[in-house]
């Protein structure tokens, strides 16, 4: 289970870099969220992968065997909350740059940067 | 519980400022008033950290490691009090800086969002909870960076944003995969559980991501790019906030995390954060020399700037770390006292482009004395404040017997001094494109009191350099030995 996950944050990760090098803002922002679900995957990974033991202590015990930590799980929604929230906000952004800068190729936006024009 | 006042204090005086909105004017009382009391927070935990050594306090009464703690030691407590400062001299500047528009769309709320995240940062002991408050700054910085909607503010968003975001992801990698080896997100019982594994690939791994992250937001080389491209985009008020304080959290988490944490010492990383700070200090004064608008040309001493206390704490040596914390400290105030002082010069001249500027000597000589002593400072001018962090800097590399990063530091020293001067002649020196009867705007007191202020608190650093020395020395050995902090958190060890 751990190898198909890890094999499937790679994939996520190479196929989000891959549209992360287009140049363009949309493409770079869909990248970015499957990097950043390759993210949440590696963290899911780190509390153990069990089948079927639900985390519960039974009476009487300080801890138990063979049943996946619950915290990073914890954290992972964290991560995923906090990652909807940016990924909103720069969604809006790409569209408003589209809509003020009119351009999508990140390469073209020098409006910040008066001079750096490459002249063609 | 001392502890928390600079979180919950900027967060509810954002929720006012919200609940005020309709009203400039409430909004603007709530948000000073807010300020000062951050401020005065912000003090009582400086004067608690400097007399009893290192406070933890246990979010919910839950005991370390297993609940979220809140740590100050020396380091903390100074940021923090740093924080408070910067706040009210910058929401002071603002009332006459930001626009009426911008005060509209959440301008109060968002700086205060900003420097809730802030003051969390530098003060959790936990490193799950520091990617948080890394989140809560971030997102505020990005409401508060296009505020505006102009289309230089939404272009240099967009690199500002791309950047950031790759970090935050790298962030949060990095902490699961500490996670995953060590079992736990407390940085003091990180510190125990890691102690021995120095070589471990997995804890490499996490800290190579950790790094990563943190060069971004500090704008270390080649992660810098960010910067220059948006922190002159928006209004000088958050323009100086951000220069003062957001990329300062970057180096503050390097410092603490890679000596609390990691130990780095004789690791891969160790080079590389060594010859990426030279590399900072390079392109930073070199940008600066090549640019032609006070903004950009500040924009690139900040990077210089971060070079030089990265470089600091890369040595490693106890005079170093203290030359870098000291670099730090009073970097903070410097960088909030020049771009306050570029607004005011733009607001007198009408503009902050080299060529259309100029006069102000001619015509307004005491504003240009108090802009001069900032400016002198980042150069590194005795008596200033920036000149004693960089003789420290110099000594300790000298001790280590490494001519070059002493040469290093002395030229970044040099362009640092030439990029002001030619600001200064061409803003202040030269005559205004107009006559100098083009000036004919005055400066009120919202815009006086805090540039006068900061700029009495640089000299005051710099004729007191004994006490501030004393101070980061001490804060020198609690980053190189932090038994006082693990004992704070996790009591005395048995």
């Amino acid at each position: 289970m751990e190898i198909m996950l890890a094999v499937l944050a790679g994939f996520l990760v190479s196929a989000g870099a891959y549209l992360m090098m287009s140049g363009k803002t949309l493409p770079y922002l869909f990248g970015l969220t499957m990097i950043s679900n390759a993210a949440n995957i590696i963290i899911f990974c780190a509390g153990r992968l069990t089948f079927g033991a639900p985390p519960l202590i039974p009476e009487g015990e300080k801890y138990i065997e063979g049943a996946a930590n619950a915290l990073p799980q914890a954290l992972v929604l964290t991560a995923i909350v906090i990652g909807f929230g940016l990924l909103v906000f720069a969604l809006t952004l790409a569209y408003r740059s589209w809509f003020v800068l009119g351009t999508v190729e990140m390469d073209d936006m020098h409006e910040s940067e008066p001079g750096t024009e490459v002249i063609s | 519980m001392l502890l928390f006042w600079p979180v919950v204090i900027p967060f509810f005086t954002a929720v006012l400022t919200l609940l005020a909105w309709r009203s400039p004017e409430i909004q603007r009382g709530l948000s000073l008033m807010g300020a000062f009391a951050l401020l005065a927070s912000a003090l009582a935990i400086f004067s608690h950290t400097l007399n009893y050594g290192p406070v933890a306090a246990q979010a919910g009464g839950w005991d370390a490691p297993f609940g979220i703690t809140m740590v100050a030691d020396a380091l903390s407590a100074t940021m923090v009090l740093l924080v408070g400062v910067v706040a009210t001299a910058v929401i002071l500047f603002s009332f006459s800086d930001v626009t009426r528009e911008e005060e509209h769309f959440g301008y109060h709320p968002l700086t205060h969002a900003l420097l809730a995240g802030l003051g969390g940062a530098f003060l959790t002991g936990d490193i799950f909870n520091m990617y948080v408050w890394f989140e809560v700054m971030l997102i505020a910085s990005f409401g508060l960076l296009v505020i505006g909607g102009q289309p230089n503010q939404i272009a240099g968003a967009i690199k500002y944003v791309g950047l950031n975001l790759i970090a935050t992801v790298a962030f949060i990698a990095g902490v699961g995969l500490l996670y995953g080896t060590a079992g736990t997100v407390n940085m003091s019982d990180l510190h125990n559980v890691l102690n021995g594994r120095e070589g471990d690939s997995v804890v490499t791994a996490s800290a190579a991501f950790l790094l990563f992250a943190f060069a971004s937001k500090a704008a270390l080389f080649p992660l810098f790019f960010w910067l220059p491209a948006s922190y002159h985009t928006p209004s000088f008020s958050t323009s100086a906030m951000f220069s003062a304080l957001v990329t300062k959290v970057g180096v503050y988490a390097l410092f603490r995390v890679f000596s609390l944490v990691y130990d780095i010492e004789g690791s891969i990383l160790e080079p590389i954060l060594l010859w990426g700070a030279v590399l900072t200090m390079a392109f930073g004064v070199f940008g600066a020399l090549s640019q032609s608008s006070v903004r950009r040309v500040l924009g690139y001493t900040i990077i210089g700037s971060i070079g030089m206390m990265i470089l600091g704490f890369a040595v490693g040596s106890r005079l170093a770390v203290a030359a870098g914390v000291f670099y730090l400290f009073q970097d903070v105030l410097v960088k909030a006292a020049l771009f306050l002082s570029a607004g005011a010069t733009a607001r007198l001249t009408g503009s902050e482009l080299f060529a259309r500027s100029g006069g102000v000597w001619r015509s307004r000589p005491f504003f240009a004395v108090v802009l001069l002593i900032p400016a002198l400072s980042l150069a590194g001018v005795p008596p200033l404040s920036g000149f004693w962090p960089k003789l420290m800097l110099v000594q300790a590399t000298l001790e280590q017997g490494s001519w070059f990063l002493a040469f290093a530091t002395l030229a970044t020293g040099f362009f640092m001094l030439f990029a002001v001067a030619r600001v200064w002649s061409a803003v202040i020196w030269s005559a205004h494109p107009d006559g100098d009867r083009a000036i004919t705007r005055t400066l009120d007191g919202p815009t006086w009191a805090p540039l006068v202020s900061l700029t009495l608190l640089v000299i005051f650093i710099g004729l007191n350099a004994g006490n501030f020395v004393d101070l980061t020395l001490t804060i020198a050995d609690q980053i190189i030995d932090p038994t006082a902090y693990l004992t704070a958190v996790l009591g005395e060890p048995k």
